[in-house]
């Protein structure tokens, strides 16, 4: 169950030449919150937007297309998007709240959704959760270390930073190509994947991620009624080309794969903090175990 | 429905904010008192003066050590409850009642307020200020299935109760803090931003990705840490996020697709 219940899986690609110009795959996300709101499924949808530093997102509430344009493309740290769950339904006034984050922001969102303690009126107001794959994040000064020390490229002349076959890639604006290996970036991650137990978004109505599909296409997961809804009607309006993920290079396999490695891996951290430290007689003291 | 659980409504020093929470299910709270829970005490809603037996006590508000009839109710609801509820931030981590230090009118004495579950033992607690009127919706749902449900539901509401009632345990101390002592200094912050937004006075912001706790504005409620992916996660329940929805909106009377 590594990839969690879903009800379709597909290589897809946006058929808007607009949306994919500047996105980081294959325009999913950007594309089935534009359609979204144009069909009045969703109000508005909190999308990680430009920040004050280069390559800083700022969770923003984007209520037009424009909006969504502007918050294309993965930045490899941290986007707070939980942040504005509430706000969304209170400053925003928005009835029906889009939502993109990576799994542990997914996670955040349907626990509020099923213990909303501090949640009033959010847990009804959802309407659209898009999860994105993700195997790691990373600390700003993490990403910046990485982008200038590591590539030797400054911030504000990088226009594409990608994660793929084994290598971090930072693409600038003469068109040069810096790339490291990404073993090189493990020591930069943030400490709190380190447990993360989940690396396909398994909790959203519909996940997506560049590993499994050829470049410039996005695997697919569908894996709610909501979302399978949103994803049958944008089939339907032409927003995708899809191919079956049974035809696609390399396929499922590896999605499996990398979500058993990431697992594995981290449910040993997770393990490993049982004994973490030393009582006086000998047994394990432990780091706490949000899982308990 | 004869079968009905009774529910009381147990008012220490608290804003009634909790009570009103509960009341802003709307259509919502009416089906849970057709359907699920008779009132059987509340002293703003209903006329019965002294603490009946129940089933479940909702408890809003923390409890005056110098206001001899609030300790004798706190004790008195122990004894007639089978499961008692800290209902808020202040029932359960005396939140804004913390700060009291007395000399107010008319009752000057009064300067120490104690979350219940320095007095008595409690079962569950919902913290936040007040709790979302969504959430107490819920646990009378899961408690009601408890009590009264199949197998199958007795086991789900177990389930889903559990980490309500672990917190509990874990004590009658709360705040803003809780998140660099029990998260980020544990290794487990991950940037989500969720305490930013379950923050009933907009104490914390984010930056760079990490929570900032503006300390001197925290109220104590309880509600981030509690919120917080990384204080529990119990995969058992929230994995099936999509069914609970569905049987919590079923039993609210809502159609389904
Ligand atoms: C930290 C991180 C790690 C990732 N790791 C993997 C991986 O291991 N394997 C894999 O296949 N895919 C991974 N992805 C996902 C991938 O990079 C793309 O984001 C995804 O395929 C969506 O592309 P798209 O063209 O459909 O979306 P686009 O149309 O380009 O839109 C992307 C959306 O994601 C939002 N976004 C961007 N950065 C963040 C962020 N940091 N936090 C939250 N939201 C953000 C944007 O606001 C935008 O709405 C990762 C993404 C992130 C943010
Ligand atoms: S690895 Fe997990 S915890 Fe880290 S950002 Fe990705 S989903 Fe969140
Ligand atoms: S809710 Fe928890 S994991 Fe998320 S940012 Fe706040 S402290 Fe970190
Ligand atoms: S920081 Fe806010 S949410 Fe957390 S305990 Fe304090 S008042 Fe409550």
């Amino acid at each position: 169950m590594v990839l969690g219940n879903y009800k379709k899986a597909v290589a897809a690609r946006s058929t808007d030449s607009g949306i994919l110009s500047a996105s980081q795959d294959g325009g999913i996300v950007t594309q089935l919150f534009a359609f979204a709101l144009d069909e009045g499924i969703i109000d508005g949808a909190i999308v990680a937007g430009p920040g004050a530093e280069p390559w800083l997102p700022e969770p923003v509430v984007a209520t037009t297309r424009a909006e969504l344009l502007a918050a294309r493309g993965t930045r490899y740290t941290i986007s707070p998007n939980m942040a504005l769950i509430k706000e969304a339904t209170r400053s925003y006034g928005l009835d029906k709240v889009g939502i993109v984050g990576t799994p542990c922001q997914i996670q955040g969102l349907r626990k509020a959704q099923l213990y909303p303690l501090g949640m009033r009126d959010v847990p009804d107001k959802i309407a659209l959760a898009i999860g994105i794959f993700c195997m790691e994040n990373f600390p700003y000064q993490g990403l910046e270390t990485m982008v200038e020390d590591h590539c030797n490229v400054k911030m504000e002349s990088a226009v594409k930073m990608d994660i793929g076959k084994g290598k971090f890639s930072v693409y600038t604006e003469r068109g040069a190509l810096a790339q490291i290996p990404l073993k090189l970036t493990h020591k930069y991650e943030q400490p709190g994947c380190h447990v993360c137990l989940d690396y396909v978004s398994n909790l959203a109505d519909v996940s997506t991620g560049s590993v499994g599909s050829p470049d410039g296409w996005s695997t697919v997961f569908v894996r709610t009624k909501v979302g399978d809804g949103v994803w049958a009607k944008a089939l339907a309006a032409g927003c995708f080309e899809t191919k079956p993920i049974e035809e696609v290079k390399p396929g499922l396999d590896l999605v499996t794969k990398l979500a058993t490695e990431k697992i594995t891996k981290n449910q040993k951290t997770v393990e490993a903090r049982a004994s973490f430290g030393l009582k006086a007689d000998g047994s394990a003291k432990a780091l706490r175990n949000p899982y308990l | 429905m004869a079968n009905k659980i009774t529910v009381g409504h147990v008012h220490m020093s608290g804003c009634t904010g909790c009570l009103v929470s509960l009341a802003d299910n709307y259509e919502g709270l009416f089906k849970i008192l057709d359907d699920y829970a008779d009132l059987v005490y509340a002293l703003t809603l209903v006329d019965v003066r002294h603490v009946p037996e129940m089933d479940v006590a909702l408890v809003e508000g923390s409890v005056c050590i110098q206001d001899e009839t609030a300790v004798e109710e706190i004790r008195e609801t122990r004894k007639k409850a089978k499961v008692v509820v800290a209902l808020g931030g202040c029932a359960s981590y005396g939140n804004i009642t913390r700060f009291c230090r007395g000399g107010q009118w008319n009752q000057p004495q009064h300067e120490s307020y104690l979350p219940i579950g320095d007095l008595i033992d409690v079962d569950v607690v919902l913290p936040g200020c007040p709790p979302g009127a969504q959430a107490i919706r819920n646990t009378c749902v899961m408690a009601y299935l408890l009590l009264r449900g199949t197998d199958e539901q007795k086991a789900l509401a177990a389930a889903y109760l559990t980490p309500l009632m672990n917190l509990a345990k874990r004590g009658t101390e709360a705040c803003g803090c809780d998140l660099m002592i029990d998260v980020i200094n544990q290794g487990l912050c991950m940037g989500c931003g969720t305490c930013a937004a379950s923050c009933p006075v907009r104490a914390i912001s984010m930056a760079y990705g990490k929570p900032a706790i503006d300390r001197d504005m925290c109220i104590k409620c309880g509600a981030c840490y509690a919120q917080c992916p990384r204080s529990f996660f119990n995969f058992d329940v929230i994995n099936e996020f999509e069914s609970i929805t569905e049987l919590i909106g079923a039993a609210m009377g809502q159609g389904g697709e």
